[in-house]
């Protein structure tokens, strides 16, 4: 598409921009239906397993809720509190929102299906969603209301602590695939076992990684059991108290956004990305993208799953289990698969 | 910290349960009903909105005795009375405020002709307070439109009373 728009009038530099903005929109508008799919789905799961109905009554099974409540949320007037430092306010929820989007860039949908196809994607995937942060403590900063705060500190602290087993689990799967890049660490797990299993998952020395990844992931987009920062018994509704509007609805749309990237995640370093799950040719007759949101839903599923499952957590279990579990456990294994690989593939 | 103990909790055990049993309840029939196409059956015993009844010539059944007043125990009920031009002994003024109104049924035990009932309607749900203060033409309203409701409630409860 890049060439197709740099061979016509346009020229090389401003065919370029306008193929990137497309592919950009390309990849933005579905991902904002995806969200608002993904809420509906979120909260038909959980019903579901509450023996409740869910959302039934907007359109045809209650498909358009989403829409319903987006509609609503948009009507309703921005209050900025008179107290508030007004500029970080109005920043804070499009940091969050932008940051979950951009690290969109580099996720592999397909086989080359990737708008920015750099070497340190997942590099690149640590320092956004870090950035990520930021939206958070800013809201909790300039709401100048206390629950928020309180929120957002728990927030930074919570982001932060897991962060860093993020960062050693993500170190094992780049150890084992040698590379940063996204497509190289999908295009590693091809016949990863026996040559036939395309997952890093199935490997004995990286499957408890993908378990510790998964929980991490949910304390990282502070899901259930890990939403300590809007545990409403105590914090309201937590940074986005003071929020209203379509500044909420960007909280809102961000945090979806982050927990359908981090399921993509779980999909991509650990169970194959775009890769059908078993290496036989008629399986892949069907495109990767269908396997990469197979994957992707599933692992939604699983996240809905586990929040209608598990009570939250107490903030020093939370920390306990984030420093004293995650932290060595990952740092060890680390150890353990750079010890493997030394021994075996790198000793010749 | 035994070593069964230790298996267990690396093993996440009590977490992999849990989702089995959440994964059970998903694929179980709903515990709700789809309410406001679907409703529950109600007793004859329902006790909700208030109605005032009246006799099947159309004459009003209450005599304004003032029991109900004296026994509301939120005292949500105001009667004012006077004697009507044939003689009879009718209200001027019968009003319940709805906010105050706790529906303990006690109204309708205390009236010795049946006026005051509470219906088996429990859909008035309004926007503003003022609409729930009830006066005697509201009430007397909701009577015509759930008499034939009210009437087969009170004959299925007749025998036990």
């Amino acid at each position: 598409m890049t060439e197709f728009f740099q061979s016509t009038f346009l020229g090389y530099g401003f065919g370029w921009f306008l193929a990137t903005l497309l592919l950009i929109l390309f990849i933005a508008l579905p991902l904002m239906l995806a969200v608002a799919m993904i809420i509906y789905a979120d909260r038909k799961i959980w019903a579901a397993m509450a023996l409740r109905r869910g959302p039934n009554v907007v359109g045809p099974l209650g498909l358009l809720q989403s829409f319903a409540d987006g509609l609503k949320v948009f009507l309703q007037e921005t209050i900025v509190p008179s107290a508030a430092n007004r500029g970080l306010f109005v920043i804070a929820p499009i940091i969050t929102f932008t940051v979950a989007l951009i690290v969109w860039a580099v996720i592999p949908f397909g086989a080359g299906m990737v708008l920015a196809d750099i070497n340190v994607g997942l590099l690149y995937i640590l320092a956004a969603s870090s950035l990520g942060v930021y939206g958070v403590i800013l809201a909790g900063w300039a709401s100048n209301s206390k629950y928020p705060f309180y929120s957002a500190i728990r927030a930074a602290a919570q982001m932060v602590s897991y962060e860093v087993s993020i960062g050693f689990i993500l170190i094992s799967v780049v150890l084992w695939s040698g590379t940063f890049n996204m497509s190289g660490i999908v295009e590693g797990q091809r016949g990863q076992i026996f040559g036939v299993i395309n997952a890093y998952g199935f490997n004995p020395l990286l499957f408890p990684m993908a378990v510790m990844f998964l929980i991490s992931a949910l304390a990282e987009t502070a899901r259930a059991p890990f939403d300590l920062t809007e545990a409403e018994s105590e914090l309201v509704a937590g940074y986005q108290t003071e929020y209203s509007s379509m500044s909420f609805a960007l909280y809102w749309l961000g945090e979806y956004a982050n927990v359908i990237l981090m399921c993509g995640l779980n999909a991509i370093l650990f169970w194959g990305g775009y890769l059908p799950p078993f290496e036989w040719a008629p399986l892949y007759m069907v495109p990767g993208i269908f396997w990469f949101f197979g994957k992707l839903l599933f692992f939604f599923f699983v996240f809905s799953w586990i929040k209608a499952t598990v009570p939250r957590y107490r903030y020093d279990q939370l920390m306990r289990l984030g420093w004293k579990i995650f932290l060595p456990i990952s740092l060890f294994w680390v150890f353990l698969v750079s010890g493997y690989l030394m021994l075996t593939r790198y000793s010749a | 910290m035994s070593i069964a103990h230790l298996i267990k909790s690396f093993t996440l055990w009590e977490f992999v349960k849990a989702h089995a049993l959440t994964l059970k309840y998903f694929f179980k029939a709903k515990a709700t009903i789809n309410y406001p196409y679907e409703k529950n059956p109600l007793s004859p015993r329902f006790r909700g909105e208030h109605a005032l009844r009246r006799y099947p010539n159309g004459e009003e059944r209450c005599i304004a005795c003032k029991l109900c007043e004296a026994v509301c125990p939120a005292q949500a009920i105001t009667i004012e009375a006077e004697p009507r031009d044939d003689g009879s002994r009718r209200t001027t003024r019968y009003d319940i405020d709805m906010t105050k109104c706790i529906f303990c049924g006690f109204c309708q035990e205390a009236c010795p002709v049946d006026a005051i009932v509470e219906g088996p309607n429990f859909e008035y749900a309004t926007e503003t307070r003022e609409e729930l203060l009830y006066d005697k033409s509201k009430l007397l309203d909701n009577g015509d439109k759930w008499e034939r409701a009210i009437a087969a409630n009170l004959a299925a409860d007749a025998p036990y009373r």
